[in-house]
């Protein structure tokens, strides 16, 4: 198999470079192995994904199915600055940020194939992975509606007192609508710790965003609810990092809402049933060739000496041992019980369920 | 026992809440400053302050959401919405997030929420200001549905949905905040699910709950005095879940049935009600069961056309009289 077939078309093509300047700056910050480490990161998403089709086109993933591959470095890079205590909530692309939170892929595959194992045993799936311990308060399935919920996360925080953001995820499609906006006028009104990150992909199912959006620069969406806002580039790890490590400070210490345009490309169709045809295979093969976020990582990784191309490689390897290990847990877990389909409806009900 | 109106049984109940737990906090349109729309709110912004009790914009959505989020963190809001006419606005957040976070989750996520307000109609305001919109949130598993008739069960039964860990649909009728009646001074709760005995007989059962009780009870009235019928007269308080053993019980000592409601008859409580009763109680019936409703129209304005549309006195008789097989 070729193991890096998504993420370059062409050997020879130069791929951008990363912001130099943000980068140095990250890496005083957090060190060579945090970096490393977000590497890895986005590798497992990678090929969690490219997993994940193969398993949806053989039947054992089912129903919607969203690949994240492209976007790992917002995941990566958001989730690499949130604090311990910092609340999480996104949309139904959400196999990225649950890894990238820390959950295990055994329990996010096995969600995947509805098994009882799953984080959300089996009856979540794909686009409803939970893990709370870790303040990680799911995957959402309709547009833009996951965002009045982290202003309420946000209040809550702010109600308490506790030091700490909520990190709210949309895509390019959500922004136009009415609960995405209400939310923002109240969490600019009450000074939310509210961070929220817009990844725009560049298509909303199918339609780009110029068709759908009075304009592009999406960063202007916030302007008349007065909340600061920026453009980040999405596919440059260490530009993500530090855009949500400062909106998280300006939330914690200046009670200062944030909208951030980030700018990132999916691979895939919107869902697995989705061939795309709506973009050129060009317009793809360009951003594999000069934005990919993991070739781009990897670039700066080796011209700074920090691995080697032998320790990237074992890298690869690593990940896609420890994806088909998922795989195979998850192929090899039973289905929930059928007793667990009247569970956790209510905490308790009077009667029995009907 | 002291008297007070049903705003105030409410009024109470939110205080001493939160009185009780910190994490209760009280945010909807015109609740602080104004006191509330229709004064259920008065006093607590002065009491409890701007922290717990929160004006916000007209975004019945967006601060649903806001409730729902800061209940899955663990605070219990409580969300009043100014009519359900205007939650109508929220229902994607309330079925599509509050009522789905424990079940997607599988147990990680609870929503301990009430959304409350005004329901029903409330005389001559028209079609989109008079709606008895239950059924929209009874459908859906993950909620439950109060919906209280007299002061005493308003302030029980909300202390109990403010505890309740699952999210609470808690519908007051409009025409009852003025309702005078006897609420204990000392602190008790109504539990979820528990209906109400408010008159005891054997020739009839008559089901019914929030302010469409009232028009039952004059039915009830109307019958014992004409005709001499004895009605068992059953208050649901909750409508999801509905207190099964009572109706049961009821229904196989009288073996007939009336099912009152304020709104629409397609696709209603009362319509599920009767169902459970055609099905589950069948051999203990001697009658079909009979339904007393809103008539399937939107609300005229037109004061006479209003009365003939909503559930009366008479329209009520007149089915009990039916359903025992009284000429009417």
């Amino acid at each position: 198999m070729a193991k890096n077939e998504n993420e370059s078309s062409e050997d020879h093509v130069e791929p951008e470079e990363l912001d130099a300047e943000c980068a140095a700056q990250v890496r005083e910050e957090l060190g060579d192995d945090a970096i490393v480490e977000m590497l890895r990161k986005m590798v497992l998403i990678r090929r969690f994904e490219e997993h994940a089709g193969r398993s949806y086109q053989r039947r054992k993933i089912r129903g919607f199915c969203h690949l994240y591959s492209g976007q790992e470095a917002v995941a990566v890079g958001s989730l690499k600055a949130a604090g311990d205590d910092d609340y999480i909530i996104g949309h139904y692309r959400d196999h990225g940020h649950a890894l990238a939170a820390g959950m295990e892929p055994n329990v996010v595959m096995a969600e995947l194939f509805g098994k009882a194992p799953g984080c959300a045993g089996g009856k979540g799936g794909s686009m409803h992975l939970y893990d709370v311990e870790r303040n990680f308060m799911g995957g959402w399935g309709i547009v833009g509606g996951q965002i009045p919920l982290g202003a309420g996360l946000a209040f809550a925080l702010n109600y308490r007192g506790d030091e700490a953001a909520c990190l709210a995820y949309l895509g390019d499609g959500a922004i136009h609508q009415g609960v995405v906006h209400e939310a923002l006028n109240m969490a600019s009104l009450w000074e939310l710790p509210l961070v929220t990150i817009v990844e725009n992909n560049q298509y909303a199912m199918g339609t780009a965003v110029e068709r759908v959006s009075s304009t592009t620069a999406l960063e202007k969406k916030a302007d008349s609810h007065q909340i600061y806002s920026e453009v980040v580039d999405g596919q440059d790890l260490f530009q993500v990092y530090d855009a949500v490590r400062r909106a998280r400070k300006r939330a914690i210490e200046d009670d200062e809402p944030s909208w951030l345009h980030v700018q990132t490309y999916r691979y895939y169709g919107h869902s697995m049933t989705d061939p795309a045809p709506y973009r050129g295979k060009d317009e793809v093969n360009q951003q594999r060739d000069l934005r990919d976020p993991i070739v781009r990582l990897r670039e700066w990784i080796i011209a700074e000496d920090i691995v080697t191309q032998d320790e990237i490689d074992a890298i690869d390897d690593e990940m896609e041992a420890l994806v088909k290990e998922s795989i195979e847990f998850a192929d090899s877990s039973d289905f929930p019980d059928l007793s667990e389909l009247t569970t956790n409806v209510y905490i308790d009900w009077p009667a029995e369920i009907d | 026992m002291r008297e007070i109106a049903f705003r105030q049984a409410l009024n109470e109940a939110l205080a001493e809440e939160m009185k009780r737990d910190e994490d209760v906090f009280l945010i909807g349109e015109e609740v602080a400053e104004y006191n509330g729309a229709y004064k259920v709110s008065k006093g607590l912004l002065d009491e409890f302050g701007a922290r717990r009790v929160i004006d916000t914009p007209i975004t019945e959505a967006g601060f649903a959401g806001i409730g729902i989020g800061a209940a899955m963190a663990g605070l219990r809001p409580v969300v009043e919405m100014m009519t359900f006419n205007f939650a109508i606005l929220a229902l994607d957040q309330i079925i599509n997030h509050a009522a789905k976070a424990r079940y997607m989750s599988d147990g990680q996520l609870s929503v301990p929420l009430v959304v409350r307000g005004a329901g029903g109609a409330g005389g001559s305001l028209a079609a989109q200001h008079s709606q008895s919109l239950e059924a929209q949130y009874a459908h859906a598993p993950g909620l439950k549905v109060m919906m209280p008739a007299t002061p005493k069960d308003a302030k029980g039964m909300l202390k109990t949905a403010i505890r309740d860990p699952d999210p609470v649909i808690f519908i007051e009728s409009e025409v009852l905040y003025g309702l005078n009646g006897e609420v204990p001074e000392e602190e008790y709760l109504i539990p979820v699910g528990k209906a109400d005995k408010k008159r005891e007989g054997d020739d009839c059962t008559v089901i019914s709950w929030s302010r469409a009780l009232h028009f039952a009870i004059q039915g009830a009235d109307k019958v014992a005095e004409d005709d001499g019928v004895e009605v068992d007269l059953i208050d649901l308080r909750t409508v999801r879940p509905f207190d099964r053993d009572m109706v049961a019980e009821s229904v196989k000592r009288t073996n007939r049935v009336v099912v009152v409601e304020e709104g629409w008859p397609f696709a209603s409580v009362g319509a599920s009600i009767s169902e459970w009763v055609s099905r589950e109680l069948f051999d203990w019936l001697d009658a079909p069961v009979e339904r007393v409703h809103q008539r399937d129209v939107p609300m005229p304005y037109a004061f006479n056309l209003e009365t003939a549309s909503l559930p009366s006195a008479d329209r009520i008789a007149d089915a009990i009289r039916r359903a025992c097989y009284i000429e009417v």
